[in-house]
């Protein structure tokens, strides 16, 4: 009995302390999905092992589709997470800027030829081309929030208004397309290995980053500066430069989002690619708790935020919801899960799991 | 209820995860007194404040006001004003960029109509009558601090306050101030308004008050008439033990032994910076513990902050140890042995969000570097060591700042800067609104510092505490350097005459 109750109550005491926990919330709301669908259709989670055009052998389900579209996501989420957190703004010219990105490693390896036969320069050439272009407008970005201290949400729609015209003069507004099948493995399979190679390429983001917060004091004094710039300059740090340097780093994730976006169509579309993927982005990472006011961050969190959110479309895709109305639900969604992971309402769960635990208690004791 | 009593709150209680804030703490306010609430950092008097203002809900306790038969019922700031209770802040809580008749009423008008002409009419009408130096027109940031100060507590009483509480109203403010505001004090107790006061500068308990009450670590200690209780005695309440008196200190001698021939080990010629200072020069010796002096605005501030680099420095030169050296930003000051605690504890000193490690650990390692971070078991040793050397009151290493108390984060800063053993130390207000006995200890350790050779610049408003400190003292006056004193000159008469001009005379 005694032994019981002591169970009973490191039990309680666990969900209450991982209710208080940051990551809580991405996982609450993740498992909320996983649960409805799990309801409405277990068919969800059937995961298929086929062949696809090309002979190789491929995973498919709905499953697969998260993992694959959700790690563009984690990718954004992980500079935008860094950008709010220094910067206590937002970054919405993330889309447009993997349009131009793209649009940079569609123009190298087609060179003067829309149509090549060949690839006129190595991929990694053009991903590094575009790796520098990426990182440039993000120091644009960076310049007119640090330096000129222009609000991020109104510097970044210079970019976000201009982007997608941008990338179409890259490319003369032509529509390249690359018939080299190797350039289609970034953004869909590698021969032989049946998961999407998205996913390994995020896994790769995800671990450098996590070299980078271990071994750098990138996360302590990009907190440091969004939580008191004053104190931090004082401190010895240089805010303006720390801010800059999280769009520059920003600009390195819309590089790498925008080489696998390119590559899933080998082909590009400039109005239409990652459109509304900063919307996302941000949410993903105010899905993970995180403040969009800025200061301190959860990476793991804002990651796991993305998947959520790709969670969320598929399994609306799923119940056939059109596209025009998709963001409505979302929103919907979106509002529940925000409400739920506010401070007020999570303080009054986490009293009211008390006051159930505390009644079953006196329950069993009488 | 005591006859005459306006407010009485009985055996208070108020639990914080992990601490019991109040303890049975029971407080009366008569009709027409100025009580002082007196306790050290932690001792609960903001909490006692928050319950009887309704910020935080009690677990256990009534409070009665008179005229109501059964205890009051407050459970957020609107019922605590619908019931008289006003409180005026040590920050200010208005608006700056409205007017002073605006903020008078913001809030409080009914309907969406607003008669502005009738508004401006009766804000200075109770203006006049408390005889503050504002016009209800007037933009509330074009007064000065105390003004501000006075418009609230304005509005405290217009709304019909029966119980004032003003917190710290002081820490701010220079002496002409500070009696200005005591004259309103003063007049409002003669209507019949009770005033809590909540302060630590002792002298002002013995200028205005009538009683005390000394609360410590979460109980109520005592309630005194202010006749019947002496200075010595209202600290030996507050710590809770006999004072190892605050004279002692005095007498571990500040003779400073000028080393002949030895370069100082900071000298500045001609500094100026953007802050509006004349240029000034300057220069401390090893081991030395010297001051600047002046009013509030003096550019006492604005001197320390050019020789760390904190404002931009447009002209002069520093050197150390008798060679040039360039500081135009905070880190260069940092590499060449400079630490600077600031004056705005909130806004310049601490990083509210982060833990007290990372707090205590950010100068340290901003001069390591970027690609250099500490470890988290060194980090947790360096936060350990400093909190236990120190003395800083905190659930763990890991808890936010922010929810240390005013003292704690104090020592939590000093932490931080004495982790980089720092060569010349410069504390500005170091102890503004903390208790008395953190201001012993920080006093101490910097006579200590400097035994042990390190350089310390000591600002205060306080000039005994820079008397007790300070071998060497730098007058200011209208942001100018106009004197040094030393020697036989410290005392409190010559640094009055110094700063009002007299010499020039």
């Amino acid at each position: 009995m005694e032994n019981k109750e002591m169970k009973k109550t490191g039990v309680s005491q666990m969900f209450r302390s991982l209710l208080s926990r940051q990551i809580f919330i991405p996982i609450a709301a993740l498992l909320l999905l996983a649960v409805f669908n799990l309801v409405t259709d277990p068919s969800f989670y059937k995961i298929t092992f086929g062949y696809n055009s090309a002979g190789d052998p491929v995973l498919s389900g709905y499953l697969m589709t998260i993992l694959d579209y959700g790690s563009e996501l984690a990718i954004l989420a992980i500079g935008m997470t860094l950008v709010t957190a220094a910067t206590g703004g937002q970054d919405i010219s993330v889309g447009a800027a993997i349009a131009i990105s793209g649009s940079v490693v569609l123009r190298v390896l087609c060179g003067t030829n829309s149509r090549p036969e060949t690839l006129q320069a190595p991929i990694i050439v053009a991903f590094l081309i575009s790796c520098v272009v990426a990182m440039m407008f993000g120091a644009f970005n960076g310049v007119l929030v640090a330096y000129f201290r222009i609000q991020p949400m109104v510097a970044t729609l210079i970019l976000f208004t201009a982007g997608r015209s941008i990338a179409a003069w890259i490319n003369n507004n032509e529509l390249p397309i690359i018939s080299e099948p190797s350039f289609g493995y970034f953004g869909g399979f590698i021969p032989g290995i049946p998961v999407p190679t998205p996913f390994f390429i995020a896994a790769a983001c995800m671990a450098v980053t996590a070299l980078l917060l271990r071994f750098t004091n990138l996360g302590l004094y990009t907190q440091a500066v969004g939580i008191n710039e004053n104190s931090s300059r004082l401190n010895g740090l240089n805010p303006a430069f720390i801010k800059f340097l999280t769009f520059v780093l920003l600009g390195l994730c819309v590089a790498v989002a925008g080489l696998i976006k390119v590559s899933r169509l080998s082909s590009i579309n400039y109005s239409v690619i990652a459109k509304d993927i900063e919307m996302d982005a941000i949410l993903a990472v105010a899905l993970g708790g995180n403040a969009l006011s800025g200061g301190k961050f959860n990476m793991a969190a804002s990651i796991l935020g993305a998947y959520v959110i790709q969670f969320l479309t598929t399994t609306l895709y799923k119940f056939n919801v059109q596209s025009d109305a998709l963001s409505a639900y979302k929103a919907v969604v979106v509002i529940v899960l925000v409400v739920l992971s506010t401070p007020v309402v999570r303080e009054w769960l986490s009293a009211l799991w008390k006051n159930v635990s505390r009644g079953q208690q006196g329950k069993e004791a009488a | 209820m005591r006859e005459n009593a306006i407010l009485e709150m009985r055996n208070i209680h108020k639990s914080f995860p992990g601490v019991r804030a109040l303890q049975g703490v029971d407080f009366t306010l008569c009709e027409g007194e100025i009580h002082a609430l007196m306790g050290e950092n932690g001792a609960g008097k903001s909490t006692l404040i928050k319950v009887l203002t309704g910020v935080y809900g009690k677990d256990e306790g009534q409070i009665f006001l008179k005229g109501m038969e059964k205890a009051a019922m407050i459970r957020s700031p609107q019922d605590a004003q619908r019931l008289g209770i006003s409180t005026v802040y040590q920050e200010i809580t208005l608006c700056p960029n409205l007017s002073v008749a605006e903020n008078m009423y913001i809030g409080r008008t009914s309907g969406f109509c607003q008669n502005w002409k009738k508004m401006n009419e009766d804000a200075d009408k109770i203006l006049t009558s408390l005889d503050i130096p504002a016009k209800a027109s007037q933009q509330l940031a074009s007064c000065s601090i105390a003004v501000q100060q006075m418009v609230a507590i304005a509005r405290a009483v217009d709304m019909d306050c029966k119980v004032l509480i003003l917190d710290e109203p002081t820490s701010s403010l220079d002496e002409q101030e500070v009696e200005k505001l005591f004259g309103l004090m003063r007049d409002l107790k003669a209507r019949g308004v009770g005033i809590i006061f909540v302060t630590h500068f002792l002298d002002q308990v013995y200028e205005v008050c009538d009683k005390i009450t000394v609360l410590r670590d979460g109980k109520l200690v005592g309630e005194y008439e202010i006749e019947t209780l002496p200075r010595v005695q209202l600290v030996s309440k507050m710590l809770g033990k006999e004072l190892d008196d605050m004279s002692d200190i005095r007498d571990e001698s500040l003779v400073y032994e000028q080393k002949n021939g030895e370069a100082p080990v900071f000298e500045a010629e001609g500094l100026v910076s953007n802050a509006g200072i004349k240029p000034f020069d300057f220069y401390i010796n090893k081991g030395e513990v010297n001051g600047f002096t002046g009013l509030l605005g003096s550019g006492r501030s604005e001197c320390v902050r050019a020789i760390f680099g904190a404002d931009r420095v447009l002209g002069g030169t520093m050197k150390k140890n008798g060679n040039v050296v360039k500081i135009t930003k905070p880190i260069d000051a940092m590499r060449n042995g400079i630490a600077y605690l600031p004056e705005d504890r909130k806004r310049d000193g601490i990083v509210g969000d982060l833990s007290v490690r990372e707090n205590i650990i950010l100068a340290l390692q901003v001069l390591k570097g970027f690609f250099k971070p500490f470890t988290k078991a060194e980090a947790n040793q360096f936060a350990e060591e400093y909190i236990k050397l120190l003395g800083i009151k905190t659930a763990s290493a890991d808890t936010p700042i922010k929810s240390l108390s005013g003292g704690n984060q104090q020592k939590a800063i000093l932490a931080r800067w004495l982790l980089t053993h720092p060569e010349y130390l410069i504390l500005d207000e170091p102890t503004r609104g903390i208790d008395v006995g953190t201001k012993i200890d920080i006093q101490k350790l910097v006579l200590k510092l400097a035994s042990e050779g390190m350089s310390v610049t000591f600002i205060s408003s306080e000039t005994d505490e820079m008397l007790r400190t300070c071998s060497r003292l730098i007058v200011m006056r209208d942001r100018k350097v106009v004197g040094g004193l030393s020697g036989q000159d410290l005392t409190q008469s010559k640094i009055m005459s110094t700063i009002a001009g007299g010499e020039k005379e």
